[in-house]
């Protein structure tokens, strides 16, 4: 413990900071499971990102004449029941479900490390608001949450991004203040508040570095939720609308052909499971060598 | 109450033939002419029902979903029913009824020795009960909303009992689809006894004069229901009953391929050729009671213009829709009602698909760009409706292609209803589904001036036409039927003209069942009367 | 002990209250009417006021607020708006079918994910090890709605080995006391309805088990090769004790507390996964319950479930620190 107290306890200046991150990059590479995630991560992210010229067909072109096409080299991977190209959906989903996994866990972090912060630095009452806040939410399975957010706000994407956001809130409120909790102990924080720093200082510049380790690991894993959250809620009619190219959606819509179309219901699931491997193989390759009690 | 007809209930595509005679569509081989017991060929057994969801109240007062309507009808009698082929109705617990020359009391003259399945005698009193406990928020048997009562009690002031076996229906005004109405599932008579023994609870302990008996209700799983063996109309052929909810399509069907099922409803489009090429298992499919329209929004530019309207119709391939959507079992529409109505004005021409005469009236309306606007569509399935943004997607293709640029747009079922009742849309894909088979239902709940005041109106183009107003009110009040024709025939040429609708598709009424499941012929109301079916030993 | 029970008791009365508020206001934000909604395309006027009247919608929300908790702390939940069936007799008939499930699903996750994660970490880096917790890895990384349908597929209308949905055959009679169809069964001592309900929970349950049987074996595995490294199993294998012995004497104890929160956090989203595999299955329980609710803004049926979901969350995860003080003795509450 006093191991991992020294090495979290050093204040965050840039190159030391480097230092950290350096080697945990070093572990990261050495880990052939996690840049095999990475590779996934990257390669569905890039046809996200360049869709535009990787897909070989428009992603909402209908054409009800080649509806339920199998496999064949003018369609890849053949046609959904609108006669839409299947390979350029799911590279153009890609952009949608991983937009919807980024988007929400990037809020969930935002909202949930400040709540954090307030809680665990501030204490006392702005603690227990925050964490009873926290609770009552924890109360609700996140599904159901997720379901009454989107039914108050209409269903569609952007809903769905900000149910989803919302529901991974308190994983990163607590994990945030387990952490400052633990830092705000720390010998260099006493130091800096006796020299007069601003609590603004204080917390932007000695504490949040230092509960960033966890938050990456959780952030990482929690794109890979968050795409199959979505996926879910899809499924109940309430994720991307038509004729938004969304995995989840995708797979809802064609799962009715699954004994006669098999592949219009199968590579869209595939696409989900690759990539929520993916994110997770990464996510568990930085907990590795961001975990400094590895590094012995 | 999603899953609620997720799926749902195309139609055969009409021939030129069955076009001739709108009622009687099954095929002559196939028609069922009458509710007569002696069709039983065999005796015992039980029938396993699967739809998509499971019954919300075994009141049939209490209800308005057709899940419910198919499981309670099969435990209550109305004073008459609709034919077993049709619309038309005929004696059921009443025997015979007259109507005053003003048209403002009817007198019906109830069947004798009927009993409730607690013993109750079946007379005037719960006749008169029956339409108490509805239509009074305050009377002490309410049933809960009673959400029909202002529909099909429409015009009734009070009921009495005369004596015993006479009861009579007082109204406001003359009112023609009166008799339809106590056909209807809403107006089923209620045993008094078991409502005042059970109380609130009467919703799960349903006593009727039915053909089958409640037994027990396993909430969103399944409803068990026993022959009633003194049915006064003959005991129905199997011995049990079993309506059971499944609410996925492709395990609704695994179950009916794996004999665990006998018959299923909301079969999915893309399984009919499965199931056709399945020998054990039959494919039902008629012609439905029902409209699929986008509803224009006469009150917004560009929509005012009839030339827009018009342009609209040309531009949408309703024979693509139903091949795709409706694996090609549907019927395109040209009018508000269906072909199965009578009244059908079968000499209105259709819009034909036509993308250049679209343009054309584009241009003479001042836009020979096209123009940009929204089209609403429900995100729920209906029965008119089977898969609603594949349908949504594939009209903004067919519209754009005329040069009407429409963005999607859909609410969630509620507060879609509510924002196109506020006119808050300009193109809206809406639909109807038919009550009681009377043109009225649709002509002038739909489209009629009456119906138009916004926030309140079922009429979503907000089309106010006097002269479609005034056949129409002509026709509610003349008793003869093909007078009554006539007036809405009119009434459909006019409304034709205007255009403030793209009707688009009568949807099939469609099951499934096992090879063994003798004499089912789903009614044309999309009512699952099953007391009449059988099985193959 | 007692005095920790106490307190952790009544910290959860400001939870369950804000649990009521955030429903109360959630359901009310929710635009579409009650009486629309459930009167659909027929929707007359005079029929969404009278059925507004009857539902009492047309008072002002802080009276309608007073009034649901002053009945609720009363324990009456009110009447379903849809089917006028008391809402807590609904919640009794639909929750056994949920707790029958989510319980099978826990042993499943629990028996197997742990036994899987412990024999991962005893042979670590064995074939087992590898293609165990791959095999986790896809388990959670999967739609389950998708899983479910594969598996009806191929188990029940391929292979015929288990029925493809519902909770029990209609051809067998089984007096229903508890709802648990399981238990109802024994009670009966009905053993063909026991193996009957059985065969259709076997699919379901492993749907629903895919997830957390995944994270069980994964924290199981790490967990214990955490604690596999500590001095004290060190020095218990100093003294001469097989590796077998170390495990299930010394090792197995302490690497159980991190199992146990996921257990018990996994109840959650366990209960979130039983809405799809319930929609699947035709399982009649309180997912779908509650889905169908929220969609048919039947708002007493939806605060009622949802009170009851979260006071079961909450009661599960005071069980999980219960528990702790039974695994660590070195925990103590005061």
């Amino acid at each position: 413990m006093a191991e991992r107290a020294a090495l979290l306890g050093r204040p965050a200046a840039p190159r030391a900071a480097t230092g950290f991150y350096g080697d945990a990059w070093r572990r990261l590479r050495r880990n052939r499971a996690a840049m095999g995630g990475l590779g996934v991560v990257l390669v569905f992210g890039l046809a996200a990102v360049f869709a535009s010229l990787v897909a070989p067909a428009d992603p909402i072109a209908q054409d009800l004449d080649a509806r339920l096409l199998p496999p064949t080299r003018a369609h890849l991977l053949g046609t959904d029941d609108l006669g839409r190209d299947l390979l350029s959906r799911i590279i153009y989903g890609g952009r949608v479900s991983l937009t919807v996994g980024i988007v929400s866990v990037g809020l969930a972090l935002a909202i949930g490390t400040l709540l954090g912060l307030i809680g665990g630095y501030y204490g006392r009452w702005a603690d227990s608001v925050t964490m009873r806040t926290m609770d009552i939410m924890l109360a609700f399975p996140a599904t159901l949450l997720a379901i009454f957010i989107v039914g108050v706000r209409g269903p569609g994407l952007n809903n769905a991004m900000l149910a989803i956001g919302v529901i991974n809130i308190p994983i990163f409120a607590r994990i945030v203040r387990g952490s400052v909790l633990r830092v705000r102990q720390e010998d260099f924080v006493e130091a800096a508040r006796a020299l007069g720093a601003s609590h603004a200082r204080i917390l932007g510049r000695h504490i949040l570095p230092n509960t960033l380790a966890p938050l990456i690991v959780q952030a990482t894993l929690g794109v890979g939720s968050a795409v199959l959250e979505a996926a879910g809620l899809s499924f109940l009619g309430l994720g991307a609308q038509a004729p938004t190219p969304e995995w989840g959606a995708m797979l809802t819509n064609t799962r009715e052909f699954l004994r006669d179309a098999p592949w219009a219901a199968t590579f869209p699931g595939i696409a989900i499971l690759l990539t929520v491997v993916g994110f997770n193989l990464l996510g568990d390759g930085l907990r590795d060598s961001l975990d400094p009690r590895l590094r012995q | 109450m999603r899953y609620r007809f997720r799926i749902l209930v195309p139609v055969l595509l009409l021939t030129a033939a069955l076009l001739i005679a709108p009622v009687n569509l099954q095929g002559a081989a196939m028609a069922r002419t009458s509710w007569d017991a002696k069709a039983c060929g065999a005796t015992g057994g039980t029938l396993v029902f699967a739809q998509a969801d499971d019954a919300v109240s075994l009141d049939p007062n209490d209800i308005e979903d057709g899940f419910s309507v198919n499981i309670d009808s099969n435990m209550f009698d109305t004073l008459v029913r609709f034919r077993a082929d049709g619309t038309q109705v005929e004696p059921s617990l009443a025997e015979s009824w007259s109507v005053s020359a003003d048209g403002k009391t009817w007198t019906f003259k109830l069947r004798a020795g009927v009993k409730f399945h607690d013993g109750t005698p079946f007379n005037a009193e719960a006749v008169k009960f029956t339409y108490d406990r509805q239509i009074n928020n305050k009377h002490p048997y309410f049933p809960g909303a009673a959400p029909y009562a202002s529909f099909s009690y429409q015009n009734v002031t009070k009921v009495d009992a005369v004596d015993a076996q006479t009861v009579r229906f007082n109204l406001s005004a003359p009112f023609a689809p009166f008799l339809t109405n106590m056909a209807m599932f809403s107006t089923a008579i209620v045993s008094p006894t078991a409502v005042k023994k059970y109380g609130k609870d009467f919703f799960k302990n349903p006593v009727g004069t039915g053909p089958f008996r409640f037994v027990e209700w396993v909430k969103k799983d399944h409803v068990t229901m026993a022959a009633n063996q003194d049915y006064w109309a003959g005991r129905p052929c199997v011995d049990r009953l079993i309506a059971r909810a499944i609410p996925d399509n492709t395990v609704r069907l695994l179950e009916l391929e794996n004999r665990s099922v006998h018959v299923i409803d909301q079969v999915n489009p893309p399984d009919y050729e499965r199931i056709r090429k399945n020998k054990d298992l039959v494919l039902f499919t008629g012609p439905g009671l029902n409209t699929g329209y986008i509803a224009l929004n006469v009150e917004k530019s560009p929509f005012n213009d009839v030339r827009i309207r018009r342009a609209v119709n040309y531009a949408v391939n309703k024979a693509a829709l139903i091949r795709a959507f409706y694996a090609g079992v549907g019927a395109p529409a040209k009018n508000p009602i269906p072909p199965t109505i009578w009244s059908y004005n079968d000499a209105v021409p259709a819009y034909e698909y036509s993308v250049e005469k679209a343009k054309q009236l584009l241009a003479e309306a001042g836009y020979p760009n096209g123009f940009s606007t929204e089209l609403w569509w429900p995100n729920r399935a209906r029965p008119y409706l089977t898969q609603p943004p594949k349908i949504a997607e594939a009209l903004q293709a067919q519209l754009a292609a005329a040069g009407i640029r429409a963005r999607l747009v859909t609410f969630e079922w509620g507060t879609y209803l509510e924002k196109i009742r506020n006119a808050e849309h300009s193109m809206a894909i809406i639909g109807w589904i038919g009550d009681n088979g009377d043109p009225d239902n649709f002509l002038y709940v739909l489209l009629d001036k009456d119906n138009a005041e916004k926030g309140k109106a079922n009429n979503y183009a907000f089309y106010k036409s006097e002269a479609v107003h005034s056949l129409l009110i002509k026709a509610q009040q003349v008793g003869e039927q093909s007078q009554r024709a006539a007036l809405y025939r009119q009434a459909q040429v006019i409304i034709h003209n205007d255009a403030p609708w793209v009707p688009l598709v009568h949807a099939a009424r469609v099951a499934a069942y096992r090879k063994a499941v003798q004499n089912y012929f789903p009614h044309p109301l999309e009512i699952r009367w099953l007391h009449r079916v059988w099985l193959a030993r | 002990m007692g005095r920790y029970l106490g307190r952790r008791l009544l910290e959860l009365i400001p939870v369950f209250f804000g649990v009521l508020l955030v429903v109360f206001i959630i359901t009310r934000l929710t635009p579409g009417d009650p009486a629309v909604v459930m009167l659909g395309e027929k929707a007359t006027p005079e029929a969404v006021a009278r059925l507004r009247e009857v539902l009492g919608l047309n008072e002002p929300l802080p009276v309608q607020f007073l009034r649901y908790l002053g009945r609720t702390v009363q324990g009456d939940l009110g009447r379903s708006i849809q089917s006028n069936e008391r809402v807590l007799v609904e919640l009794i008939a639909r929750f056994p079918a949920t707790i029958e499930l989510t319980f099978a699903a826990m042993l499943i996750a629990s028996g197997v994910g742990i036994l899987t994660g412990v024999i991962a970490a005893a042979r670590q880096n064995s074939w087992f090890d590898g293609v165990s917790m791959i095999t986790a890895l896809f388990g959670f990384s999967m739609p389950i709605f998708w899983l479910g349908i594969m598996l009806i597929l191929l188990f029940a209308s391929y292979l015929g080995w288990f029925p493809i949905s519902g909770r029990l055959d209609y051809t067998i009679d089984l007096a229903r006391q508890t709802n648990l169809y399981f238990v109802d069964a024994l009670l009966a001592r009905n053993w063909a309805a026991a193996a009957n309900v059985l065969r259709h929970l076997v699919l379901p349950a492993v749907t629903l088990s895919t997830v957390p049987l995944a994270i069980i074996a994964r924290m199981t595995r790490s967990s214990l090769l955490e604690v596999l490294r500590q001095d004290y199993v060190r020095t218990a294998r100093a003294k001469g004790l097989t590796e077998g012995g170390v495990i299930a004497r010394h090792a197995l104890r302490n690497a159980f507390i991190p199992v146990i929160t996921v257990i018990g956090l996994n109840v959650g989203s366990l209960l979130g996964g039983a809405i799809l595999t319930e929609t699947i299955f035709a399982w009649p329980g309180i997912g779908r319950l509650v889905v169908d609710a929220i969609f048919a803004r039947d708002y007493p049926l939806v605060q009622g479930a949802v009170l009851v979901i979260a006071l079961l969350f909450v009661l599960v995860n005071l069980l999980v620190d219960l528990s702790y003080a039974y695994l660590d003795p070195r925990i103590r509450y005061g």
